[in-house]
């Protein structure tokens, strides 16, 4: 019985989002610009496409950084989905505020402190910079928003489903696998894509966190955007924002069409 | 049913049966809903309703889920608009009035309470609405607190209270302006059997001595029947009977609503005579007489509830309404046993009879032979 | 049984958080108490094993707020404290104002549309966050595509690129999302038979907002203040590339210690600071998240 959107409403959904856009479809737009500048249009072109899979140094960051991002993800996702049925399942057992204390202290800190910190762990245990270092550091950035995504799913999700299956004979870790953990598994699956997806994009604790021979693509683009605009960036934004906003909608329809059968 | 006896109190039943302003051509309605209609969709909920409540009147509105009484509700409270006809509150069309301006308050089903007010706060909600000023609003809520037997609760939060107490909270809001009108949406639906009669009593007592008008949507006709002065029968977007329980039920105007409020044995067939306001019915299950009168020659239905059967273990005199069968199950309900009992292949009819002594042994079981008989005066025909 | 059992899933991210949170915390405390020295790490006292307790004890001596006093006496460090926080400060005072008609806008929609609003507003979070900042380069510089719009117009330009409202602009634009979806997530819940309850006591549309889903929905703002406030007080990459080096933030304080002037117990220190003032919004942010868990 909720009453419709009025125009105010729709206003502000609409001027808010053209603001969230606007940038994301300016430099997709200007990623096929021939011109090197923003302001001139002179016409289609994908040189910039070329060019970038000609650059050595940006493809390599490009590995890297997908390396990064995959082996992150999983090692985040692992530690999350043991946290999430803690925070979960085990009630109010002792050190549980600390767990979510701890779980939502890294949500909000500053990347810059998370960085610094890693680092200095690092140096003091000896630990060589480079590729598993930087991995180490983004799973602990990661960790936080994939416990937030399965334990919201784990929270709502119906604990008689498990109890059923216990009461058919199953033992609890069983009941555990068979039933509720593929009923999180579009839960966990969204957890690590955004666990890859933020390793991805970070900059400060990478910067922070790695050394010779690990430079990940934001390191890289950092380098270049601060010599200048480079029509080269838009064409590497546009491609990881291809790729990104595939999977998430593929995701989303995948997740709707599942709902849509599922309320049937 | 148990009401609390709390003295003084208003005799209710004794009340009743003198008010009847329905029956007054010169009395003037409160509410009058005039060919009323309201569709979404492509589903009728409310088709072509016309009817009229009374100062002082408790009236229900009763029916099944989605027959469209609660739509009716909420276009008198104005949350929906009528596609067509018109309503009038006191004689003048608030068609245009938006739900603020209406003199019309509602009592929500789930409550509607606001969680960041404190009881007193949501009580005096209406009240700063009403530009009331401050130093009479307290008084006025610590008399509605009382009124619904809260008081010294105005400081708590609403997560603090009980279901009941919930419910004395939203009836206590929705009283405290002072409505023209009180609508209730399923009131009583979120409490328990002994609770919801205890309510239901205590509903009346304050209907009677706040003197106001009470609309109630409900879908338990046994609460209807308790509380209402008259019941609206719904079905299907219309009222197909509107009247005092005892009418509705005694006389119902057609199976559907016999069927609805209580139990009802039909006994189909044709009419056979009608002389003298007493129809003859022949039907398959043999040839029955009922008060009422029919057209000859037509199809009809003779109904008798169960209560009003009597079942014998010998076979009685001959007379009419006389049927023979065996006992196929029964259900002890403490005051009551009923009996399911098989008078043809296939064919069952159930009667009551009232457990007025404490009867251990059992004087009939299953499978025994029985004979059933009723009244003429018991039964009435329907011929719709 | 089970319960207890469920408790020894905590032990995995109760070694991470301690190892790789918990842990390096105190060596940045430890770190902000020593001197810089030209060496690698460049920092003294080191604790030396080889000498058992007595090393302990010589490095615990070599420890002092030395570096504390040197923040104190140079007035850059207070400007970028109070810059850092004031920008945050407005940055969500800003959010709430835009963020909270988006999320209402979005709560009054049909449901179908309300899910891929939501969508909509997540999705540019997932691409890449360097990149929408730098994309604002190429709109607010001098030459820039703001610029051109505004000369179309027959409007005077302007020149905001490397100053503090520049910075706002990238806060407000990066951090929108996590505004609007924690006001969204309160907004959608609200029963909509309080509204129907407010105006069949008298109120009208307008007040029916303020005196009743206002109120319900301030939890929600509290949440998205804090979510916005706490990040952004430490923010490196968009004063970095916004602000140019007029605008002063403790996040590109502390990125400058370390990586340009190399004095990495200076790092430690404003990171404590930074930390240490923090940590009242950061307590209170969990206040409010663990009620939500409730």
């Amino acid at each position: 019985m909720r009453k419709g959107p009025s125009a105010f409403n729709i206003a502000s959904v609409v001027v808010g989002l053209a603001f969230l856009y606007a940038p994301i479809v300016i430099l997709v737009v200007y990623s096929f610009n021939a011109s090197r500048l923003v302001t001139v249009w002179g016409g289609f072109s994908t040189r910039w496409y070329v060019a970038l899979f000609q650059d050595a140094q940006m493809l390599d960051a490009i590995w890297v950084t997908l390396r990064v991002g995959a082996l992150s993800a999983t090692l985040a996702t692992v530690v999350a989905a043991f946290a999430a049925v803690a925070l979960v399942r085990a009630g109010r057992f002792r050190g549980r505020t600390v767990l979510a204390g701890g779980i939502y202290a890294t949500l909000v800190m500053p990347e810059v402190i998370l960085g610094l910190s890693l680092l200095l762990l690092f140096v003091s245990v000896g630990l060589p910079r480079g590729f598993w270092t930087v991995t180490l550091s983004h799973a602990t950035l990661t960790l936080a928003y994939a416990t937030v995504v399965i334990q919201a799913r784990l929270a709502s999700f119906d604990r008689s489903l498990e109890e059923a299956a216990q009461d058919l004979g199953c033992p609890p870790w069983k009941a555990f696998a068979l039933v509720t953990l593929p009923g999180i598994a579009p839960a966990v699956a969204a957890a690590w894509m955004l666990a890859f997806t933020l390793s991805l994009d970070d900059l400060v604790i990478a910067s922070f966190a790695s050394g010779p021979g690990a430079t990940t693509l934001p390191m890289r683009l950092y380098s270049q955007v601060r010599l200048g605009v480079d029509p080269k960036i838009n064409a590497v934004s546009t491609l990881l924002i291809g790729l990104v906003a595939t999977g998430v909608i593929a995701a989303y329809l995948a997740q709707q069409h599942q709902r849509r059968r599922g309320a049937r | 049913m148990s009401g609390r006896p709390q003295s003084p109190r208003p005799q209710i039943g004794g009340i009743r049966e003198t008010f009847a302003p329905w029956a007054d051509p010169q009395a003037r309605p409160l509410v009058r809903f005039d060919g009323v209609s309201k569709t979404f969709g492509d589903t009728t909920a409310v088709d072509d309703v016309s009817v009229s409540i009374y100062e002082r009147e408790f009236f229900a509105l009763l029916g099944p889920s989605g027959c469209g009484k609660t739509t009716l509700m909420r276009m008198l409270a104005g949350f929906e608009q009528p596609d067509a006809g018109r309503i009038l509150l006191a004689d003048r069309d608030i068609q245009a009035d938006p739900p603020h301006r209406r003199p019309v308050h509602m009592m929500f089903q789930a409550y509607a309470l606001f969680p960041h007010l404190s009881v007193a706060q949501n009580i005096a909600f209406g009240l700063k609405q009403q530009k009331m000023a401050r130093d009479e609003i307290a008084p006025r809520v610590e008399e509605m607190l009382s009124l619904v037997r809260l008081d010294g609760m105005g400081k708590r939060r609403i997560d603090q209270l009980s279901g009941g107490q919930r419910q004395r909270v939203a009836l206590a809001r929705a009283l405290a302006p002072r409505p023209r009108i009180l609508l209730l949406d399923e009131p009583m639906a979120a409490l328990d059997k002994k609770l919801r009669e205890e309510t239901q009593f205590e509903l009346m007592a304050l209907q009677q001595t706040l003197g106001m008008t009470f609309m109630i949507v409900t879908h338990d006709q046994d609460e209807a029947m308790v509380v209402a002065d008259r019941i609206a029968v719904m079905r299907e977007g219309r009222i197909v009977q509107v009247g005092r329980p005892a009418e509705v039920y005694e006389a119902p105007a057609d199976r559907y609503v016999a069927g609805f409020i209580g139990d009802i044995n039909l006994f189909e067939g044709r009419v056979a005579a009608s002389e003298n306001g007493v129809v003859r019915l022949v039907s398959g299950d043999g040839t029955f007489e009922a008060e009422g009168t029919g057209p000859v020659g037509e199809t009809a239905w003779v109904a008798v509830r169960p209560e009003k059967i009597a079942v014998h273990a010998e076979p009685p005199q001959q007379g009419v309404n006389t049927l023979a069968g065996r006992i196929l199950d029964y259900g002890y309900l403490g005051d009551w046993t009923t009996y399911l009992v098989e008078i043809a292949p296939g064919r069952t009819l159930r009667a009551a009879r009232a457990n007025a002594t404490r009867a251990t042994d059992r004087p009939l079981g299953c499978d025994d032979p029985v004979w059933l008989t009723f009244a003429t005066s018991s039964a009435v025909v329907l011929t719709r | 049984m089970r319960r207890e059992r469920s408790a020894l899933a905590a032990i995995l991210p109760f070694l991470w958080l301690a190892i790789f949170f918990a842990f390096p915390f105190l060596l940045v405390a430890k770190l902000s108490l020593s001197d810089a020295a030209l060496a690698m790490p460049p920092y003294a006292p080191r604790i030396d094993w080889s000498q058992g307790l007595a090393g302990v004890q010589a490095f615990l001596a070599g420890l002092d707020g030395e570096t504390y006093a040197r923040l104190t006496q140079d007035r850059l460090y207070l400007d970028a404290y109070l810059s850092s926080l004031r920008l945050a400060a407005t940055g969500t005072l800003i959010l709430l104002l835009i963020g909270y008609p988006i999320a209402y806008g979005i709560s009054r929609c049909p449901p179908r549309l309300r899910q891929a609003l939501v969508m909509a507003v997540i999705l540019p979070f997932w691409t890449s966050f360097l990149i929408r900042i730098y994309a604002w380069i190429a709109i607010l510089k001098p030459a820039g595509l703001l610029n051109v719009v505004l000369a179309k117009l027959g409007l005077p330009a302007v020149d905001i690129l490397n100053t503090e409202t520049a910075v706002l602009l990238g806060l407000v634009y990066a951090y929108l999302p996590f505004m609007v979806l924690p006001l969204y997530a309160v907004l959608d819940r609200q029963d909509e038979t309080l509204i129907e309850a407010a105006q069949d006591l008298g109120a009208t549309p307008i007040s029916a907002f303020w005196r009743v889903t206002f109120p319900i929905s301030l939890p929600g703002a509290a949440a998205g203040a804090l979510l916005c406030f706490i990040p952004m007080a430490g923010e490196f990459v968009i004063p970095d590339l916004l602000g140019g080096s007029d605008t002063l933030m403790l996040g590109k304080v502390i990125w400058t210690e370390f990586f340009a002037n190399r004095d990495w117990p200076a790092a430690s220190a404003v990171a404590i600071v930074l930390l240490a003032t923090l940590t009242i919004p950061i307590l209170l942010f969990e206040r409010q998240q663990a009620k939500v868990l409730r």
